[in-house]
């Protein structure tokens, strides 16, 4: 990949992610708040990165209206209290958008535009539902331009198990299963908790609390429990509750610099950016997205899927990932997949969710030096994906 | 039944209308392992607009939570927070005016005593983490924890009991000089409530070790339950020193008291008492002797006094009696100012950055048009340097200030009000000349202390868009407003005028077109009973102390050297024109002025011996006590005829008046609840209970 400076991930936190509704963790908390406590942190665990150092706060957003809206990262940057000479802007590329938040901060740097940034997401989906306030142009459908099952992400899940016969809804909630299990191991293990940032929490009836860990895990989840749960989006269908990611509230955040500038402030990165690709596919099967990108990013890189160590996918659905490894030739218990578990277990709140990827990456590679690259990788509605390869720098 | 059985018979009936304050309990795991805390959240149920207060019922509502907490061996520690913005600002006032007899004080004092005290004295720590306004009986129950934590954010800590008239008897006077120190202490006691209630910002509050440590509010519940786990686990030790120099800070607050006070209110001497006490005292000691005070000034007519001043000044002087329609007023986007002199161009500053529009000051000459404007621009750049206004702000207003040496100046504009030597013939010219030049529409106004209004119009076109802006003196300063309604006065204009008095910050009280209006023809009253007593050969310091126990701001003879005793004259003068039975011209006074004296004072504030010599040559001295019965005398009758001529709305308009006009005390609610519990008004201007115990 062309590039003048190498761009490097230097940190990243999130929130504790929580169950969207009327009894969820954030129920009764704002959106923009749940950033600002991610960027504090990222600045008070980072105390060599003066905050007046941070040439830009790029934050994504899916429904970018109310407390997700007024340009989100700049209204963030300043509730947090960061100077007022550090901008910021707002990206939407909806699951994805986190992730497009780094890899266009990260283009700028390569650029010499930044020396660093902080790029995240936010999604309160209890305050602002999937879909909030979209107009689609009527023309997607006078025209046939997508299928009318491509707006409804479950439907496209569904249509992805017609695309792939082989992967079944018991293949699909096995390997839900080993999600929460691998989820829960990593909870027991203290994997999780070093990057959650704690978010005071207040409702009206109970007063103020803390959310110090993810709502949304289901541990002890087995094959019988899943096999009772409704497919909703199909009568007989594959897609339950159970082998998908939930409809969550979070915040996700991290800090990207130029290699040289994080040497100088004496910042100490894990991990290197090596490339990264978008690419688009029909609509109506959003979730092979992530085959073309991961094959556009490796062919950027000039690697091969067996150079990558550690695969970190969005588990927006079961049948998603499956379909992806499958491609690859990937088993689906492949231990270097989502070695923590993944969305399934810890929720998507959906433009937040690309720096949980990373977060997770960077600490695996910091457990396992001997691993060199690994990608992070997520499917995206309106028919897209997209991959960020790295090079681990523990 | 228990002692807490007790308190709820007695007290429920007076507390029925009671926003109750509840304690909302929510277990909170602590950072790093540190184990479990309830936190407790302090919420009445409303926003910020109306924040939490602690009647009985939210006291009980408390123990109640502290009760399941005490019950409980999973806990590391317990917490105390507020609801948004708001931490807790004391007692209930409503609920304290209600309380009849010393019996139902005192059951409210221990109440008070026995539910806080419980988060000092739980065998795990407690902490407060102080996240907006912290006033009275809220700072307490955060004094009462064993550690508070204070966001950088908080507007308002302060514990202003001694200013209404009370003092912080849950446990303030015992906890806080511990704490912080005796000197510290009894600044945030005694000395800020008495000085017009100044209040502690958060950060303030933090250096002085009110709180222990400081958090910005961005996350400052995280960071405090951060450095709350850091503490239990040892990793934070806070230290508490020991403090001296009880005996100083004690004997040197007791002189200022007496500066101010003169003995006059009980409270901040009971106060100063209570903290002498806490040295030495245990905490059961020391928390029963709050209460004796408590109950003590909760039955005192001092404190109820000083409930209905502090409404008086927080309610009525937001929605004046007898004001018209507030829809009425018009849009004032433009200011005209003639005369340039010292008054006309604090007028100007004032104007300028309240109402953020054009002002043009006009004289008869330009060099005066220059002086004016120009003690605006310095005004402007102190207030820069200060910090007290951006460059971009300051720019702005010097840009609005303009200088003209033609009325024509004022064509545009929409308020014109006259600062022109107080000469009824002057003013009529000065008036008639604006008329000619501004539009229809145009308000003009007077800032006439003593000139009849009606007079004034009297030659107008249009008669019914002049009113009275009494400012008092300094403009800038001064929470005063007197407006005044002439015969012909419309209500637009009337409208306009409060609504321009409100945009500039100030209280308004509507005044009818009476001589010297309600401040100066009380002050002139007094004043003049005063000078009479001197005239009549009562030794001038016999006199100038004689009312010492009132606690007046200023002894009367101080009160004429800062007024100027040329402009005291002029004003009796007029005030004698018009009511020649009642006020009087002092020839003494008129010599003093003719010597060019400033006053009897000389500047190191001894007297001027010249000066006394002018009032000598009375033979009919008087006693202290004797000026004393004729000056309250002579305010009760004068009150009582203004109130009969329809001066102001009511009473207590009067008493509003004189506390924010001329900084009459609130323990004595102004004057007249002073002069119904001294007997002295025959009948009573108010209802036993308005600012007294009911009956």
């Amino acid at each position: 990949m062309p590039s003048s400076r190498d761009v490097v991930f230097v940190d990243g936190v999130r929130t504790p992610f929580g169950r969207s509704g009327p009894n969820g963790l954030y129920a009764e908390t704002r959106a923009d708040d749940l950033v600002v406590r991610v960027i504090r942190e990222l600045i008070r665990r980072n105390p060599g990165l003066p905050p007046e150092r941070v040439d830009e706060v790029a934050i994504a957003a899916t429904t970018q209206i109310g407390d997700q809206g007024l340009t989100i990262g700049r209204s963030a940057a300043v509730l947090a209290g960061l100077p007022k000479s550090v901008p910021g802007y707002a990206v939407d590329r909806m699951c994805a958008g986190a992730m497009t938040a780094v890899t266009t901060v990260a283009g700028g740097i390569a650029f010499g535009a930044y020396d660093v940034a902080i790029a995240g997401g936010v999604e309160h989906m209890g305050r602002h539902p999937m879909g909030e306030g979209v107009d689609p142009n009527p023309r997607f459908l006078s025209e046939k331009l997508v299928d009318p099952s491509a707006l409804v992400m479950g439907m496209t899940a569904e249509n992805l198990h017609d695309r792939y016969p082989s992967i079944t809804k018991e293949r699909a909630d096995t390997y839900a299963v080993l999600s929460q299990e691998r989820a829960a191991k990593a909870y027991a293990d203290g994997r999780i908790q070093p990057d959650l940032v704690p978010a005071a929490i207040r409702t009206a009836e109970k007063g103020w609390g803390l959310a110090v860990e993810d709502e949304a895990p289901r541990p002890g989840t087995t094959m019988e429990g899943l096999s009772a749960l409704k497919t909703p989006f199909r009568p007989h269908g594959n897609v339950t509750a159970g082998n998908s990611s939930g409809i969550n509230d979070g915040a996700t955040g991290c800090v990207v610099a130029a290699g040289e500038v994080a040497g100088e402030l004496g910042l100490a990165p894990k991990m290197r950016l090596v490339s990264y690709a978008f690419a688009g596919v029909d609509p109506e099967v959003m979730g092979v997205g992530p085959i073309p990108s991961t094959e556009r990013a490796l062919r950027l890189a000039g690697l091969d899927i067996s150079d990558i160590g550690l695969f970190e996918i969005n588990e927006a659905f079961a049948v998603q990932v499956l379909a992806f490894l499958q491609h690859f030739g990937i088993a689906d218990d492949d231990p270097r997949v989502n070695p923590y578990g993944g969305a399934i277990a810890y929720g998507h709140p959906l433009a937040s969710s690309g720096v949980r990827l990373m977060t997770q990456l960077a600490r695996q590679f910091g457990e396992r030096p001997g691993v060199r690259y690994g990608i992070t990788t997520m499917c995206v509605g309106l028919g897209m994906g997209g991959t960020v390869i790295w090079e681990n720098l523990a | 039944m228990s002692e807490l059985d007790n308190w709820r018979a007695l007290l429920s009936e007076r507390a029925a209308d009671e926003v109750v304050t509840k304690a909302l309990v929510r277990d909170v795991r602590l950072p790093g392992g540190a184990g479990t805390m309830a936190l407790i959240t302090l919420d009445n149920g409303f926003d910020h607009t109306r924040p939490n207060t602690f009647g009985p019922h939210g006291l009980f509502a408390l123990n109640g939570a502290l009760s399941e907490i005490a019950e409980r061996t999973d806990l590391a520690a317990v917490g105390v927070t507020g609801k948004p913005f708001v931490f807790a600002v004391g007692a209930d006032l409503k609920g304290a005016a209600a309380l009849r007899t010393r019996e139902e004080a005192l059951a409210v004092a221990r109440l008070g005593h026995h539910v806080f005290r419980r988060l000092g004295e739980l065998p795990i720590p407690s902490f407060a983490f102080v996240n907006g306004a912290a006033m009275g009986g809220g700072l307490e129950v955060a004094l009462h924890c064993t550690y508070r934590t204070i966001s950088s954010g908080v507007p308002a800590v302060a514990l202003p009991e001694c200013f209404l008239g009370l003092v912080p008897g849950w446990g303030g006077t015992q906890l806080l000089p511990r704490l912080i120190g005796p000197a510290d202490a009894i600044k945030l006691i005694i000395e800020n409530p008495l000085a017009q209630n100044r209040m502690t910002k958060g950060r303030q509050a933090y250096e002085l070790g009110v709180a222990d440590a400081l958090f910005e509010p961005a996350d400052f519940l995280e960071e405090s339950l951060r450095w709350a786990a850091q503490v239990i686990g040892g990793e934070v030790v806070v230290e508490r020193p020991e403090h001296d120099g009880w005996d100083k800070a004690v004997a040197d607050a007791r002189f200022l008291v007496d500066m101010k006070l003169r003995g006059a209110a009980p409270a901040p001497y009971r106060a100063l008492d209570l903290i002498a006490r806490a040295r030495t005292a245990t905490r059961d000691e020391g928390f029963a002797a709050e209460d004796e005070a408590l109950a003590d000034l909760l039955t005192g007519d001092e404190l109820r006094a000083g409930l209905y001043a502090f409404d008086l000044v927080q309610r009525r002087a937001k929605q004046p009696a007898g004001a018209p329609d507030p829809a009425l007023a018009r849009k004032v986007g433009k200011v005209g100012i003639v005369g340039a002199g010292l008054m006309a161009s604090q007028m100007a500053l004032l104007f300028a950055r309240r109402l953020e529009v054009p002002v043009v000051l006009t004289d008869v000459d330009q060099a005066r048009i220059d002086k004016g404007v120009t003690y605006v621009r310095d005004e402007i750049g102190k207030l820069l340097a200060k910090g007290r206004l951006s460059r971009d702000q300051a720019n702005r207003l010097t840009s609005l200030v303009t200088g003209s040496p033609s009325k024509d100046a004022f064509a545009d504009a929409d308020f014109v009000i006259e600062a022109v030597f107080e000469d009824l013939a002057v003013k009529k010219q000065v008036l008639a000349e604006v008329e000619a030049v501004v539009g229809p529409s145009c308000a003009l106004a007077t800032n006439t202390s003593s000139l009849s209004l009606t007079a004034m119009g009297a030659e107008l076109a249009r008669p019914e868009r002049l009113v009275g802006f009494h400012f008092f003196n300094p403009v800038a300063v001064m929470p005063l407003l007197e407006i005044v309604a002439g015969a012909a006065t419309d209500a637009a204009t009337l409208a306009t005028a409060l609504a321009v008095g409100r945009t500039l910050k100030k209280s308004s009280v509507l005044v009818k077109d009476a001589p010297a209006f309600v401040v100066n023809r009380l002050l002139t009253r007094f004043m003049g009973e005063v000078v009479a007593a001197v005239d009549e050969g009562t030794p001038l310091e016999t006199a100038e102390h004689a009312l010492d126990g009132l606690g007046l701001p200023m002894t009367p003879f101080a009160l004429l050297q800062l007024v100027g005793p040329a402009v005291g004259l002029h004003v009796a003068r007029t005030l004698h024109e018009a009511f020649p039975e009642r006020f009087g011209v002092s020839r003494n006074l008129a010599e003093l002025v003719a010597a060019g004296k400033p006053g009897v004072y000389l500047p190191d504030l001894t007297l001027d011996a010249e000066a006394v010599a002018l009032f000598a040559g009375g033979d009919r001295p008087s006693t202290a006590g004797q000026v004393r019965e004729r000056v309250l005398a002579a305010l009760a009758e004068e009150i009582r005829i203004m109130l009969d001529e329809g001066v102001v709305a009511a009473a207590q308009d009067i008493d509003l008046c004189m506390i924010l006009g001329a900084g009459w005390p609130f323990h004595l609610g102004g004057i007249t609840p002073y002069l119904d519990r001294s007997g002295i008004a025959q009948p009573r201007f108010l209802p036993p209970g308005v600012a007294s115990v009911p009956a």
